[in-house]
């Protein structure tokens, strides 16, 4: 372990002497409070080190140690429901030792020391295991069972194994290896900087339902799959990602508040624990793990919370449990980079942001996948990232919504035109893609209905034709179009109103159960065949717009689940009596 | 006795470097004296073994390589707090220049604050009634929330930020208010219309200003938004008053960041702005909020002007990032004698959710104000449209929109600014607007509520 002096203090940056037997991203603790850094270049014997703590107040002199340790997470029971600062610390701990305020130098174990858990074996003395195999378990929640595995770098025959209530750092099992007896606790540590190995990934292609229409229908993601969803201020990043953790079919759901506002968190932290998953029906907060680092907090710490988040995730997923993950923002986490790179003085690249940005980015989100575990079984486990992008201006032709774009399948372009209509959740129909699309089109067909990529393709082709009927009526108007054409503008209306309008606010509509898109398609897609063949026989366009009916289609995504289908049969019905009624009249 | 240095090295713009210091830390407060006995604020910015790099909070004017001298005090910036700040006029320092006393300090805060815990934030749900019909209609204002109005120059704003901490009140409590007023580099006639305005009301009592005109040393106002903000904490969550901070203007405070920044040569980000402006700005608008605890509240109006009223420009931009919406003030609005001129589709409160609403408002708030905005885009679109085509280019119901557009913003939106409309009314306006268009348009709004409200009003 190595010991300095500091030399120099600019902000979170730290430059330390005497630091020659320290290694690269060692933690270290800075000056008798004792702040928490990292060492992020070594000249000779002196380090710079980024400290996650406010810096005011250091001088010369002051002690640096090392701690010969990279930053690394603790992992085991007691990790879901936590909410934690960018270095894993709980806050709700911080909160009843330095009150409302975030002091310095506060030390607290992430995991709770002096809980116990029950520990249930599954392998018995005398088997071999490998790194990855699960040796128990521990049910931390109502839903989530906690699979305790053999940590990285240890195989060999079980020697002792104890059932039983025990605290995490209890040793559960002996494992007689080749360097002789291993002790195994619940709990383990993981470098954040480091991914988790696995045996294999595998190329996605189930989709993870999120029970937003524009997403499941239009732009799915896939699990392991990752997505971006870049806008403006006020185009709604925020809800789509709150309404994402909520929905999303995910086992575990990791969110990343890095460095946006404390009032959205604390939103999160109310909301959750009240929000029935409609899965399981236990609350959302027991599949939630939380990280916060607001932008008020260290800038430092909110570089390191994307990867305190993910490392949490990835374990979760070794489980074999599907993880989702969300960061919001990853321009904050970006911006927190620059600002490190400029007080290091290294040469800046593109506005100002380190030339490594893309490199880091790519790094980080490429942790995501679909894999089969480390571990005897082959368990599959799978983890989604979807990543915020606040682009300056909305303008996504700077460096972190490109350095993002080059990595990401799934791109969800958050429009503000459409924020200013409240037509939420905002994703721009036109220039938005999912590029698994094709992957997962059997696997929507198989499960929900056969003709549902027909369906999707349908309303896309609607979606282009009224865009390009736009440009026709901004230059001449409505009145020049013919009447099939003012139909499909009528269809393409009711597409964007009636079903990819949804409201995160109202208690049905914000999650639509895959069926239920699927008949709501069929109805808006209904009525344009229908209309149009009525139009076809010499029905008038205008008594076709104004039929009562399409009222009933735009009301159909307020119906409770257990009325969907009754409610279905009735408008559809009402839709063809009608419209057969408007063809007769102009028989006469 | 602090150990005074006579080795001041430099002094370029707001930097000074002294050299040969001992035992000084980051953030560390400092005192220049002058050879008239003078003394001037500074701060260290970077301490580097012996050499300590100062920014000046004052003018540079007057200090001598030779003869002047440099002390650090072994702390941050302070500022001494107290109720008796209330009714009081303080420079961007925290000194009085109101000719009245010294404050004796109940305690003296950093004036830097301490991040609030997240964990430990109370969800601001509060509605604020403003008696603004487009704030309180459409972009509903709540306790604890920060929501700035981004103007340009030549608007209204200073009216309608007056408007708002006059007429701001919570229905049906009478808990202690108190208004926190920070003027930085504004001019004396706008900061004099505030002040008027708050011995009209008799706010005056009740309000605590630190005021930084557009003659005094820009660099002072880095501290500005800090010290009001300190005085806030301390009556909020201390003394458990609500308290109104009204912060203007931003953009005069952000160039002053500016200037900092490009003496130290720091590599810059958009616009010449230093690449943690971020995080700088969301330090100051973080602060407000509400905590467990305490029953106060700190409710932040931040005013800035964006150049060639440019939205994308780097103040209002990340100003929207942090922030909890944003009022827009619109020229073509103003042109047209709409007052205030609020645009109201890029306006947004992104926590009127959960302050409308049954109980708190009324139970077809949310749906009535979902389709008002919606009514009035398209109502735009179509007048737009009529515009390039003429009006027989629109169907009969884009006449319809194009009709309420008109109606919307003329008696919506205008109120000018002594109206003082109460959330009831500015409801019934809405539902009368409504009833131009025929009841199937209105898909946003849930039938119980047309049933009781469609075309009654």
């Amino acid at each position: 372990m190595s010991k300095g002096t500091i030399k120099k203090v600019a902000g979170p940056l730290v430059i330390a002497e005497g630091m020659r037997d320290a290694n690269m991203f060692d933690v270290v603790r800075v000056s008798e409070q004792r702040l928490i850094g990292e060492i992020i270049e070594i000249h000779g014997d002196e380090a710079s080190v980024q400290v996650y703590e406010e810096t005011s107040g250091l001088g010369p002199g002051e002690p640096v140690e090392s701690t010969g340790m990279q930053m690394s997470v603790e992992l085991g029971p007691g990790l879901i429901t936590s909410i934690y600062d960018g270095i894993q610390r709980p806050l709700d701990e911080i909160m009843k030792i330095s009150g409302n305020n975030l002091q310095r130098g506060v030390e607290v174990p992430a995991l709770k020391r002096d809980i116990t858990w029950e520990f249930v074996p599954v392998k018995a003395i005398g088997d071999s295991v490998v790194a990855g195999d699960i040796l128990g378990t521990v049910q931390e929640t109502e839903i989530i069972e906690h699979r305790v595995m053999v940590p990285h770098g240890i195989e060999g025959k079980i020697k002792q194994i104890h059932k039983g209530d025990m605290t995490v750092e209890e040793v559960v099992a002996v494992i007689e290896t080749a360097e002789g007896d291993k002790d195994v606790t619940m709990m383990q540590r993981w470098p954040v900087r480091v991914g988790r190995p696995y045996k294999q990934k595998l190329s996605p292609d189930v989709p993870l339902v999120t029970g937003q229409r524009v997403i499941d229908a239009l732009f799915p993601i896939a699990k392991g799959g990752v997505a971006a969803v870049p806008g403006p201020f006020g185009s709604g990043k925020t809800v789509v990602q709150h309404q994402l953790a909520k929905w999303a079919e995910a086992d575990i759901v990791v969110y990343i508040g890095c460095g946006e506002r404390g009032n959205e968190m604390t939103d999160v932290l109310n909301e959750f624990p009240e929000l029935i998953d409609p899965k399981t029906g236990r609350s959302l907060m027991e599949r939630t793990v939380l990280i916060a680092n607001t932008s008020d907090m260290p800038v430092a710490a909110r570089e390191a919370s994307i990867y305190t988040g993910i490392t949490i995730a990835e374990y979760f997923r070794d489980m074999g449990y599907s993880v989702a993950l969300m960061a919001d923002s990853t321009s904050r986490w970006a911006e927190a980079l620059r600002e490190m790179s400029g007080r290091l003085e290294e040469m800046p690249g593109e506005e100002g942001y380190p030339a490594y940005l893309s490199s880091r980015l790519a790094g980080f989100y490429e942790r995501a996948g679909r894999v089969i575990t480390l571990s005897g079984d082959d368990r599959q486990g799978s983890l989604s990232v979807i990543g915020a992008v606040s682009p300056p201006g909305g303008d996504i032709s700077e460096p972190v919504s490109q350095a993002t774009l080059r990595i990401v399948k799934v791109f969800w372009r958050l429009d503000s035109a459409l924020a200013y209509s409240r037509h939420f959740p905002a994703i721009n129909w036109l220039n938005s893609y999912s590029l698994y699309e094709s992957n997962m089109g059997p696997w929507f067909n198989e499960n929900v209905e056969s003709d549902w990529m027909e369906l999707r393709a349908q309303m896309m082709r609607l979606l282009q034709d009224e865009a390009e009927l736009q440009e026709i009526v901004q230059l001449v108007g409505m009145d020049a179009l013919s009447a099939p054409d003012r139909l499909k503008l009528e269809a393409a209306r009711s597409i964007r109103e009636d079903f990819l309008h949804q409201d995160a606010f109202h208690e049905v509509d914000t999650y639509t159960p895959l069926e239920k898109q699927y008949l709501l398609m069929q109805l808006v897609l209904n009525y344009y065949e229908l209309a149009g063949e009525a139009l076809s026989k010499g029905t008038a366009i205008d008594d076709l717009v104004k039929l009562e009916v399409r009222e009933q289609i735009g009301r159909f995504k307020y119906v409770p689940s257990d009325q969907v289908k009754a409610e279905y049969d009735k408008i559809l019905k009402t839709l063809e009596v009608d419209i057969n009624n408007l063809s007769k009249k102009e028989d006469f | 006795m602090p150990k005074e240095y006579r080795t001041i090295q430099e002094v370029a713009g707001p930097l000074m470097l002294v050299t040969g210091v001992e035992d000084v830390t980051y953030d560390e407060l400092g005192e220049i004296e002058l050879a008239n006995g003078e003394t001037r604020r500074c701060k260290v910015l970077e301490i580097d073994g012996n050499n300590a790099l100062v920014q000046l909070f004052e003018p540079a004017a007057g200090i001598n390589l030779s003869n002047s001298k440099v002390r650090f005090l072994g702390r941050s910036m302070e500022l001494g707090v107290s109720e008796d700040m209330l009714s009081r006029v303080f420079d961007g320092l925290g000194r009085p220049i109101d000719d009245g006393p010294e404050i004796l300090p109940e305690a003296r805060k950093d004036i830097n604050g301490l991040a609030m815990n997240p964990a430990a934030r109370v969800y601001p749900e509060e509605f604020i009634q403003t008696g603004v019909s487009a704030i309180d209609g459409l972009n509903t204002l709540v306790r604890g929330q920060k929501l700035p109005i981004f103007s340009g120059s030549g608007l209204p704003h200073a009216d309608l930020g007056a408007q708002i901490a006059r007429q701001a009140k919570v229905r049906g409590t009478s808990e202690p208010f108190a208004v926190v007023f920070a003027a930085m580099g504004i001019t004396f006639e706008e900061s004099n219309f505030f002040i008027e305005s708050f011995r009209e009301t008799g706010a005056i009592d009740r309000t605590v200003m630190f005021v930084n005109l557009a003659n005094d040393p820009a660099i002072e106002r880095i501290s500005t938004p800090r010290m009001a903000l300190t005085a806030a904490e301390f009556l909020a969550f201390e003394k458990n008053m609500h308290v109104l901070v009204i912060l203007t203007d931003i953009t005069n405070y952000a160039d002053a960041l500016r200037e900092v920044s490009a003496a130290r040569k720091e590599v810059p980000g958009r616009r010449g702005y230093p690449g943690y402006l971020y995080t700088d700005l969301a330090t100051i608008y973080e602060r407000a909020g509400r905590q467990q605890g305490s029953n106060g509240s700190i409710t932040l109006i931040p005013i800035l002007s964006m150049p060639e009223d440019d939205k994308t420009h780097p103040i209002p931009d990340l100003t929207g990032y942090i922030t909890e919406g944003q009022i827009i003030l619109s020229r073509d609005l103003y042109r047209k004698g709409v007052a205030p001129p609020i645009d109201v589709l890029p306006s947004l409160s992104r926590l009127k959710d959960k302050g409308i609403g049954k109980g708190k408002t009324r139970a077809d708030h949310a749906n009535t104000m979902n389709q008002l905005f919606a009514a009035y885009a398209r109502g735009k679109d179509a007048k737009e449209l009529m515009v390039v085509l003429g009006e027989a280019a629109l169907t009969d119901i884009d006449k319809l929109y194009a009709k309420f557009a008109d109606a919307f913003e003329n008696e919506y939106v205008s109120q000018g600014y002594t109206a003082n409309r109460d959330i009831e009314e500015t409801l019934a306006i809405g539902w009368r607007l409504l009833s131009i268009l025929p009841r199937s348009e209105l898909k946003r709004i849930k039938d119980e509520f047309l049933d009781e409200y469609y075309g009654k009003v």
